[in-house]
């Protein structure tokens, strides 16, 4: 029972957000962006939903919400820690602080820990090329890193 | 050149007028931001009012202060560029350039620099060569040697005001199309401006918009593209942060010269910060009547939207963009129908990227003639690049067209450093211009004319103006596997040349990092190169392996010693080095030993020791304790 009024309360969210974008088609990115948001994560219930208000098959929005690396079909942790991984920040030293953050967090990249506080992630090139290695947690950026200020900085989070 | 270049640019741009006691521009671009500017415009909010001073932080405020002689303005400012040194102050009208500032560096620039006019020598900027302290903007080399045009009002103007943009003449140009021109004449006006796009492949933009003009319909669309992608590129980002007005207007004005209503911005996610002001700028702009139902009171329409990607870098094509913007998958089509003809929604559409459309204003207000007199005969006007990698100052630049290379690394960047950050005389090895789809630039280029032209000549592209410099210590073949890495993970599977082709070769790569090629690698390597380049839709697989073909190009013999030497002459490749301790730099301190997590290392205290390969995994522990640079090959 508990479950189903759950589902019924993120059904009618769904619907309020597909219809601020008047049940078009074209703008499911912006709805899948919102609901990412909001939940963290695109379910299959999610997933369902949306189709079901737009008039699409379930396997065209997750066709799109697989396609994009800032959509998740997983849950992710609270704090998304985002490594640059582009060149400029591997020249300044970005696989030291990627180490660090493994061995601090205990879970490798593309893991979430077991709390579901953290998820750790490269990103690609996040614009802070003169200024690397850089990360994004969610949406604040940190740049410059060493492992020691990396993990200081997680340590923070925490 | 740059004296011409600011006198033209006075012309059209009105100084603010602030009837204030100073001014206090404080940079809050992301480099900035993340510095701590923000807490630095707060401790200068209250030690102003401290000093019994009134602060104005918006223009209307300085404009109505009652006591003008007591007022202080504190402005914010976008990306000045000069990030490594942020957060960045400056005090006017004396135009004194503090860096590295922090919240309690606030008291003293108060009552030494803005009471007293004494300069605080500490922080100024110190030139990393003759160790002489800098004032201002004019005296430090790295804004001395640049032209800035495009980026001008990004240091100046606050970007969350359009009061500040307005009354600077801002829209004045948006105004004049609007009014005074027909879409023909502002077609033909930048078709003999010889502006050719900035994002990348230097198509010439008035002809990409007469050829939208000239399709049949009503309904026709502009669209920004703000996906900037390649690795080590930030020129966008920071244009979009610091003025986003100018790119909402170079929108305007290709709207109406194509005769479109609807107008979207795409940015990506990974910027957070340009969303937000290009919202905040549209929002502005519409209540102002710039944008929205009657545009600038000429009885035309344009809608504006500020749309956010969401981390696909195949996004940054325009057709896969315009799926992405129809709410579908962000995957290429093939080209024609061009977007001209055929792009959203099935109409008419206009994409240019973001310094593109932020120029065309500049255009629109000096004239064709004159902005000719920008860069060379083929490619006019100024290009941002994003400097980062080996080099002393890193940043973003304006430069005009044309300029060498050696200037940009030697004068405005200073130099070329070690992986300490030491400036080196013989340091330089290639630069990487135009991320995945661009080629390498190796000493032979030095004197090249960095123009779309003579790029192409010789294999590379300007592309959207990143340039990574890599020393004498980077591995060609590494660099190469990046590359290949990042268009491998970023394809979208729709062409098997491109989905499969580059991961065989990214697999080849990696053999040849671990000493498992053969003659024959080289030459499957290069083969299917020319395969994935031919047999690809869009622009991201024909290019993806420009950077493993003109790595090969200029550095064959680094490719043929892992290859046949199984060894990596810069040291990098892990696989192919054998671990040593050198025994004229070892003291015996038994620090190695007492790290390596495999007991590798044996030796008695004060005598060198030696690392037993076989038991080596190679995990750097030992070479991160040493304090006498003994160990290599870990």
């Amino acid at each position: 029972m508990k479950l189903e009024s759950r589902n019924n309360q993120i059904a009618q969210e769904v619907i309020e957000i597909v219809e601020k974008y008047n049940f078009q088609r074209e703008k499911l990115l912006q709805i899948l962006e919102e609901l990412n948001d909001s939940y963290g994560y695109l379910s299959e219930f999610v997933m369902k939903e949306v189709a079901k208000n737009l008039q699409l098959t379930t396997t065209e929005v997750y066709s799109v919400a697989t396609f994009y690396s800032f959509l998740n079909t997983r849950p992710k942790g609270k704090y998304i820690i985002r490594l640059c991984k582009t060149i400029s920040c591997v020249l300044a030293g970005k696989n030291a602080v990627a180490n660090a953050l493994r061995n601090e967090l205990g879970i490798d990249f593309g893991e979430t820990t077991s709390d579901g506080k953290f998820s750790l992630e490269f990103t690609n090139c996040i614009g802070m090329c003169n200024q690397g290695p850089a990360m994004l947690i969610n949406n604040d950026v940190y740049y410059h890193l060493d492992p020691e200020k990396a993990v200081e900085i997680v340590e923070k989070y925490q | 050149m740059k004296q011409a270049l600011n006198n033209m640019f006075d012309d059209i741009y009105k100084p603010l007028d602030e009837p204030c006691a100073g001014k206090i521009v404080i940079c809050t671009g992301t480099g900035c931001v993340a510095s701590g500017s923000l807490k630095v415009l707060q401790a200068f909010t209250e030690e102003i009012r401290k000093a019994g001073f009134d602060v104005a932080q918006t223009l209307p405020e300085a404009k109505e202060s009652t006591r003008p002689d007591s007022t202080v303005r504190l402005s914010k400012s976008g990306c000045q560029g000069f990030c490594q040194m942020g957060p960045l102050v400056t005090v006017l009208p004396e135009n004194i350039l503090y860096t590295k500032v922090k919240p309690e560096d606030v008291a003293e620039i108060v009552t030494e620099t803005l009471l007293n006019k004494r300069v605080i020598e500490r922080l100024l900027y110190k030139d990393p060569v003759t160790k002489e302290p800098c004032q201002g903007q004019n005296e430090i080399v790295f804004y001395k040697r640049q032209s800035r045009f495009v980026l001008k009002m990004c240091g100046e103007l606050d970007p969350e005001s359009i009061d500040e943009y307005i009354e600077r003449g801002g829209y004045d140009a948006a105004k004049k199309a609007y009014s005074d021109m027909t879409p023909e004449q502002i077609c033909k006006m930048i078709l003999e401006s010889g502006l050719r796009g900035r994002g990348g492949g230097g198509f010439p933009t008035g002809r990409k918009w007469e050829l939208t003009r000239i399709q049949p319909g009503d309904k026709k669309y502009v669209i920004c593209n703000g996906d900037e992608g390649d690795p080590g590129a930030f020129m966008d980002r920071s244009v979009m942060e610091g003025n986003p007005h100018s790119v909402i207007e170079g929108i305007m004005i290709a709207a109406r010269a194509v005769g479109a209503d609807e107008a979207y911005i795409y940015v990506r996610m990974e910027y957070p910060l340009a969303v937000k002001r290009l919202r905040k700028a549209v929002e502005a702009a519409e209540s102002k009547g710039v944008l929205g139902k009657n545009v600038l009171g000429s009885g035309r329409q344009l809608i504006c939207h500020v749309m956010e990607g969401a981390g696909a870098f195949v996004c940054g094509e325009e057709t896969a963009l315009i799926s992405s913007i129809e709410g579908k998958r962000g995957m290429p089509s093939p080209k024609p129908p061009f977007p001209a003809q055929k792009g959203l929604n099935g109409k008419p559409t206009v994409i240019n990227n973001v310094e593109t459309l932020a120029t065309i204003p500049l255009i629109v207000n000096l004239g064709v003639e004159k902005f000719r007199k920008i860069g060379n005969e083929k490619s006019p006007g100024t290009k941002t690049f994003a400097l980062s990698g080996h080099v002393a100052n890193t940043g973003l630049i304006e430069v005009p067209l044309g300029i060498t290379l050696r200037e940009i690394i030697y004068d405005i960047g200073g130099g070329v450093t070690d992986k300490h950050g030491t400036i080196t005389n013989d340091g330089f090895k290639i630069v990487q211009i135009g991320g995945p789809s661009g080629g390498c630039l190796t000493e032979q280029h030095l004197e090249l004319s960095l123009d779309f032209d003579s790029l192409r000549e010789i294999g590379a592209m300007i592309g959207s103006g990143g340039l990574v410099l890599m020393n004498k210590n980077t591995c060609m073949v590494s660099v190469a596997h990046y590359f290949m890495q990042f268009t491998q993970n970023e394809s979208c599977g729709k062409c098997v040349l491109c989905r499969e082709g580059t991961k065989q070769m990214l697999y080849l790569l990696e053999d040849i990092m671990n000493g498992q090629a053969t003659a024959q690698t080289l030459e499957l390597l290069e083969q299917l190169a020319r395969v994935v380049q031919k047999g690809s839709l869009c622009g991201l697989g024909k290019t993806a392996p420009n950077p493993v073909l003109s790595t090969l190009r200029y550095f064959r013999d680094e490719y043929e010693a892992h290859v046949f030497g199984k060894r990596c002459p810069a040291g990098q490749c892990k696989a192919l080095l054998v671990p040593e301790i050198d025994p004229e730099k070892c003291k015996g301190c038994t620090l190695c030993a007492r790290k390596c997590p495999v007991e590798a290392i044996t030796g008695e205290r004060g005598k060198p020791h030696t690392i037993d390969p076989e038991k080596c995994i190679k995990c750097g522990a030992c070479a991160a304790a040493c304090k006498f640079l003994a160990v290599t090959g870990v």
